[in-house]
């Protein structure tokens, strides 16, 4: 397989007589190639921050990298779902809707089990019932992918609301007769559009990195991160901070998300299974004659693709608002495919993607003044202007302009305004997906058979 | 011959009445599990439908359903998936709201006039948007369309709603108020010269009858004209149409415009004929109950024009069951989301049935014809 991946967001500091330097920056796994880019990212943020002349710190104190890291879990694991679903070949716009699944069954789990392990299982149990009724619809009856998914979406919402609406009628009932509420309709507090209070899994500070406590010890231990962030070096002392952030109060379920990233990949790409399942997203005429299963696979793969999506909308429900409210899930289904896109539908790639993408949703929660954001517009500049470069080495004279014009516009928007106005920040989020899709978009390998319908014996 | 028509037209009115079956079916039984008896259920919901103010609500509901589907189905007929219509809606009804509120005093029909051509205009300029980044980009346009329905929600129609509010102080703050000459008359005088007089300060919405222009137009342009032709030869064989001279970039860019300039009419019957302006509580939805149906209607203009008073009157249903109480009025919901499921499905189930008869039958033939030759030769 190529590998045609190469990260936008890398500026090519010079473009005369570095060629040699690009070269083996391309030359290097993916892994030291994301971890470069992140870490030139971090250091264009900090960078913004000390000199870009905005009073404020929100773009990389440990609270912003803490609840990046949890904001970017959704979005991770729905994109997760997404590589599931398409590299078996199917392509998954129903997540939105599966999330939804998840949103509630993560909440109705946690409230009725009074465990928020029982709510990531049902969340997860949730969302595959949707991944089932997406292979059901898109396998066995040949319905376009896109169709269903859509349906789907339809459905989920209305639903859930059905099922709230029942969780309070009976619960109210068995309160009025003065009895105490039963599985499985503990509904107590809880209204058609919202669930009771449902919290999430265990949080922990990580010891000696973030200065956590030791099990069966009261004494907090060294917190090397925070010492070198309080040092005030820069650079290193952001670094220090947003790792101090994502070490701090450390939820399990954020925890077990990133660990899906390398099962994923281990999954897909190492045993037999994956094998099968990712040769029904590529040549499943050929898997068939080689006595593939190629409808069970692909069956296998969208209930994957479900259930991720069911364990970001619990997620959502337990670890980010602790109450299931309806319209929670605010179309990070479709950023979670935005993510897959920029991964070029690779485990470590849409990793980043997640994370790239959370942070804006976290600077409209954290951002009060507009500072931040408006320090952000610096940031996204420098980093079109580095496509620019980018642009102009490879001859790509149309990237080229696009990233100039865009350029020149945030910059001139950055120059003549002191802060955002504050309805930036609830639109960046998107704005960000476009603005890095229409760069990355156009060189990406996605599995040859997504989204064709397969017929047995065609 | 006869018995083959016979199959055909079973089929073809087939997948829609298994799948409301179906629905139906399945709702009974969540309904039954709910406790509740769904024959009662369902008398009220007909019962209630039967009245000639509740067949105007229904109406007045259809109306904007039936645009909205129609922009939806542009888009499908050629395999592209506007999925936008909920922002573009919004965002047209919202500037077209404004620009009526601001140009006071002009004379009637020029005054609704501008407001259409807005809104339009806006509508299709935002789908436009995802329509370039698809042709130049290589974007999806699901998720771009997606992306720019928050970007104009929670975005422009936030932040402007605020500058150009009426009364800032207002909780429920919104565009100038469009004076009369921008309002459009209600059909109440015309139905009535067939039925008796109707009360309760129902008013039938005469952008019901840019519905059914939308419905006819895009009949003709599907059906009868070069473009709409490339559209379904395109939709249908991307590869062939190209190779017979149809511009794939630019039938995109035809279709997301056209769909989204219908869009930009959705909000209308609202804007002309109900609230006179855009503010918080502007009704929203309509988009994606749009595309379900589209999904219901098979992007074809009769079918949807049923698919969008079946939503209609399952909306109006909702009302009626709570106020008797004989079912949880999310019913509706359930049966909406399963219609539509059914609908798809079952469409797909029958079509692989013709396709496997026309095998059949076609395998029979040549098989008739082989031994039948040599027969002739004999004789």
């Amino acid at each position: 397989m190529t590998d045609v991946m190469s990260p936008s967001l890398t500026p090519i500091p010079d473009e005369s007589g570095k060629r040699s330097l690009v070269a083996r920056y391309a030359s290097l796994p993916a892994w030291a190639r994301w971890a470069t880019a992140a870490a030139i990212g971090v250091f264009v943020l900090s960078a913004v921050q000390t000199f870009g002349g905005d009073d404020t710190t929100v773009l990389t104190e440990p609270g912003t990298s803490g609840a990046m890291l949890r904001f970017s879990v959704p979005i991770l694991l729905a994109a997760l779902g997404g590589l599931f679903a398409e590299r078996a070949g199917v392509v998954n716009i129903g997540l939105e809707g599966m999330m939804i699944l998840g949103t509630w069954f993560g909440a109705w789990g946690t409230v009725n089990f009074g465990s928020p392990w029982a709510g990531v299982i049902c969340g997860f149990v949730g969302g595959a019932l949707g991944g089932l009724l997406h292979a059901v619809a898109t396998v066995s009856f040949g319905v376009d992918h896109i169709i269903s998914g859509v349906a789907i979406n339809i459905l989920a919402p209305g639903l859930m609301r059905f099922m709230s609406d029942q969780m309070t009628i009976k619960t109210n009932a068995r309160l009025d007769a003065g009895n105490e509420p039963a599985f499985p309709f503990k509904w107590q507090g809880g209204s058609i559009t919202q669930s009771p209070r449902a919290g999430g899994l265990p949080k922990i500070d990580v010891p000696f990195l973030a200065g956590g406590k030791l099990p069966g010890s009261d004494e907090r231990t060294y917190n090397l991160f925070g010492e070198i962030d309080s040092a005030n070096i820069f650079f290193v002392s952001d670094i220090a901070g947003i790792f101090e952030g994502f070490l701090n109060q450390l939820s399990m379920f954020t925890v077990l998300a990133f660990l899906l990233v390398p099962i994923s990949g281990w999954v897909l790409w190492k045993t037999a299974l994956g094998l099968r399942i990712r040769i029904c997203g590529e040549r499943p005429e050929a898997g068939e004659s080689l006595g593939v299963n190629i409808y069970l696979h692909k069956y296998i793969g969208v209930i994957m693709s479900g259930g991720m999506a069911g364990l970001a909308g619990a997620f959502i429900t337990m670890e980010l608002s602790n109450v299931y409210r309806e319209g929670q899930t605010t179309g990070r289904g479709f950023i979670g495919l935005a993510a897959l896109i920029f991964g070029n539908w690779r485990p470590v790639g849409l990793m980043l993607g997640s994370l790239l993408f959370g942070y804006p949703f976290v600077l409209a929660l954290r951002d009060n003044t507009g500072l931040g954001t408006h320090s952000l517009l610096l940031v996204i500049a420098i980093a079109l202007l580095a496509t620019l470069a980018w642009s102009i080495q490879r001859q790509n004279r149309n990237d080229a302009i696009i990233a100039g014009v865009l350029a020149s516009a945030v910059l001139l928007w950055w120059g003549f305004s002191d802060a955002a106005p504050d309805w930036l920040p609830n639109a960046m989020p998107y704005v960000t997906v476009l603005l890095v899709l229409i760069f990355m978009s156009q060189r990406l390998r996605m599995p040859a058979a997504d989204g064709q319908i397969y017929r047995k014996g065609s | 011959m006869n018995d083959s028509l016979m199959k055909r037209l079973v089929l073809g009115a087939g997948a829609p009445v298994a799948a409301v079956a179906f629905a139906v079916g399945l709702s009974s039984i969540v309904l039954l599990l709910s406790g509740s008896n769904p024959f009662s259920a369902y008398g009220d919901m007909i019962e209630n439908a039967s009245r000639l103010e509740t067949f105007v609500d229904i109406l007045n509901e259809a109306t904007p359903l039936y645009i909205s589907a129609v922009a939806a189905a542009i888009g499908f007929r050629m395999n592209l998936f506007n999925i936008g219509v909920e922002g573009q809606y919004l965002l047209a009804a919202f500037f077209a709201a404004a620009a009526g509120g601001y140009f006071a005093g002009l004379p009637p029909v020029l005054h609704v006039s501008l407001i259409l051509i807005v809104a339009m205009f806006v509508g299709a300029f935002w789908a436009g948007l995802a329509g370039a980044l698809k042709v130049t980009r290589g974007i999806n346009e699901v998720i771009s369309t997606i992306m720019l329905n928050f970007i104009a929600v929670g975005g422009i129609i936030a932040w402007l709603i605020r500058e150009w509010a009426d009364d800032t102080g207002a909780t429920n703050s919104g565009t100038t108020p469009i004076d009369e000459s921008g309002q459009m008359p209600s059909l109440n005088g015309i139905v009535e010269i067939f039925t008796r007089e109707i009360s309760k300060g129902r008013e039938l919405t005469s952008v019901l009858l840019i519905a059914i222009i939308v419905g006819v137009a895009y009949h003709l342009f599907i059906n009868r004209t070069r473009v709409g032709f490339d559209f379904r030869a395109s939709g249908f064989n991307p590869l062939a149409a190209r190779a017979g001279g149809v511009p794939p970039k630019r039938m995109v860019m035809y279709a997301m415009l056209i769909s989204g300039a219908c869009a930009g009419l959705v909000g209308m019957a609202e804007v002309l004929t109900e609230r006179y302006k855009y503010d918080q509580s502007f009704i929203q939805g309509l988009g994606f109950n749009g595309i379900a149906v589209a999904l219901l209607g098979r992007n074809n203009p009769a079918g949807i024009a049923i698919g969008a008073l079946l939503f209609g009157f399952l909306n109006q249903s909702s009302g009626i069951l709570q106020i008797t109480g004989s079912a949880t009025p999310e019913i509706v919901e359930i049966m909406k989301g399963i219609i539509v499921l059914s609908a798809v499905i079952a469409y797909e189930a029958v079509s692989r049935i013709k396709e496997r008869d026309e095998a059949k039958s076609a395998a029979e033939a040549t098989e008739r014809q082989a031994p039948a030759e040599p027969e002739e030769v004999l004789a």
